[in-house]
């Protein structure tokens, strides 16, 4: 990589009280790039999401993002410089309409484009537009999933990172959602894929990275990952 | 005999409105912070001492004052929040909830130092200003604070429905953690929900003026009436305390023709037991 990286994490630590979750995480996220992080359930990939997006302070080691040192920065400075994160679980505003939940997408940054956003989005997930008056909980799990999505895109991010989006999806459903995510990326939007489906991730990814108890335990190009034994052996932990 | 129970039940009506202006305040701070406010009759007092003071030494008519005594009640639930209540929490709700105690406890004896127990009425030149409609005589005061809170009460839906704070009120209420990752802050949005919600004490102490003593103590006679009609309403919803405030100034009048002074509040006890076996969730409540 010539220019600096979109996103630079550099010997990250975090965690909660007295348990320490993430043990020094290097990672880097080129700008136009889709970049997977695997691992199973409990290494610290929400973790690193959470601190990544100022929810949880980092304890040392940096974040630097488009050249800014974000590592302290509150999760409000974060979302205005346009890293946006879709949170595993979806954490949608399930007593607000669809039309509600994607304005608040805006809150903060592109707001001035809202409408034109908005359009963008019901474009890309044609069934939220049926549903726009619709209280957001009452929708399945796989509306859910493209509400959240629309909402983070109505942020206009520079970086999305997606947490768990395969989670609770069904095969056809996920299936779908990696076929948005190589369309996202195609329109040139950079995105962080955190992951447990490994398979498809890998597919979908240009590089990758397998955290394992805290650490990279593994990385590179993910074709050549896809082929290497140690992925196996690092996502069973063995 | 018709025309007093009719009287009874207008009088009740009217009286319901401000009562469902109080517990809309009461209602909100509920829904979005999780907490009952046990501060909110003391907040009324100092609403109504501000009101009164404006009215007894500026000659400002309560009606007049009352946008500037509703933007008074905001900062001082803003800071209250902002200074005190959410400094103290924590984020623990039961630690909230005696913040909002120790703030009443606070605010009563202060008014007890400053204006001492004294009962104080304040009389404007609408106090016993009466239309005759039919055979029954209407308090216009009672009109005039029925239909402001109507209003007041639309336009605090149309707020929270249509605005962009109003939506991320709502957000926060439920899911603050997804509200962070938009760029929320919850805290903010906390304070500026416990400053709307005592705002609406603000409006209400300017209606009832013309009408209702001043002292120390006369947030009692509210904030039981306004809790229960949350819980009968539903906590946290808005119809819920529109309707139950009504709902509770009928019963409450009618109770008193019916019953007498002394056992009159009784048909609030039944009305709202009844209501509660017969929906535990309250009348517009859901199950979270």
């Amino acid at each position: 990589m010539l220019e600096a990286p979109l996103l630079a994490v550099r010997a990250l630590t975090a965690g909660y009280g007295p348990f320490q979750v993430l043990h020094g995480i290097d990672l880097d996220v080129a700008a136009g790039e889709i970049v997977a992080v695997l691992g199973a359930n409990g290494v610290g990939k929400t973790t690193l999401n959470r601190t990544l997006s100022g929810v949880t302070r980092a304890r040392a080691g940096s974040i630097r993002f488009d050249g800014q040192d974000i590592t302290r920065a509150g999760h409000d400075a974060i979302v205005a410089a346009g890293l946006i994160q879709v949170p595993e679980g979806r954490k949608i505003f399930p007593n607000l309409s669809v039309r509600d939940n994607l304005l608040l997408g805006a809150w903060l940054r592109g707001r001035p484009e809202r409408t034109r956003s908005l359009e963008r989005v019901l474009a890309i997930f044609p069934r939220l537009r049926e549903r726009l008056s619709q209280s957001a909980g009452s929708m399945s799990g796989g509306e859910q999933q493209m509400l959240a999505i629309g909402r983070g895109l109505m942020a206009q991010p520079r970086l999305l990172i997606l947490d768990e989006p395969s989670l609770g999806l069904s095969p056809l459903l996920t299936e779908e959602l990696f076929a948005l995510i190589t369309s996202l990326h195609a329109e040139g939007l950079s995105i962080l894929l955190v992951e447990q489906n490994v398979v498809q991730s890998l597919a979908v990814a240009g590089r990758a990275y397998v955290i394992e108890h805290g650490r990279v335990a593994l990385s590179g190009a993910a074709a050549d990952l896809a082929d290497d034994p140690r992925l196996k052996a690092a996502y069973l932990g063995i | 005999m018709a025309e007093i129970i009719a009287a009874a039940l207008v009088n009740g009506l009217l009286t319901g409105g401000v009562y469902a202006l109080v517990a809309l305040g009461l209602t909100l701070i509920y829904g979005v912070l999780h907490i009952v406010n046990f501060a909110h009759g003391s907040l009324l007092m100092v609403a109504m001492f501000a009101a009164w003071l404006l009215a007894a030494q500026g000659g400002i008519d309560p009606y007049l004052a009352l946008p500037l005594v509703a933007a008074f009640m905001f900062g001082v639930g803003w800071a209250l929040y902002r200074f005190v209540i959410g400094r103290v929490s924590h984020g623990e709700d039961r630690a909230i909830l005696l913040a909002t105690l120790g703030v009443a406890v606070v605010l009563d004896n202060l008014a007890l130092v400053i204006f001492t127990g004294d009962t104080r009425q304040l009389e404007t030149d609408l106090t016993f200003r009466v239309w005759e409609v039919g055979p029954l005589l209407v308090s216009v005061p009672k009109v005039i604070s029925f239909v402001v809170s109507l209003l007041l009460a639309g336009a605090l839906w149309a707020f929270m429905a249509r605005t962009d704070t109003g939506r991320a009120i709502r957000a926060v209420a439920r899911e603050p953690d997804g509200a962070r990752l938009m760029g929320i802050r919850p805290d903010r949005i906390f304070a500026l929900a416990y400053g709307i919600g005592i705002a609406c004490l603000g409006a209400a102490a300017c209606l009832l003026l013309p009408t209702f003593y001043v002292s120390p103590s006369v947030g009692n006679v509210f904030v039981l009436v306004a809790f229960t009609i949350v819980v009968l309403g539903g906590m946290g919803s808005f119809p819920g305390a529109v309707v139950g405030g009504l709902l509770i100034g009928v019963t409450e009048s009618l109770g008193g023709l019916l019953l007498g002074e002394s056992l009159g509040p009784i048909g609030i006890s039944l009305v709202f037991i009844a209501v509660l076996l017969l929906k535990p969730t309250g009348l517009f409540g859901s199950v979270r």
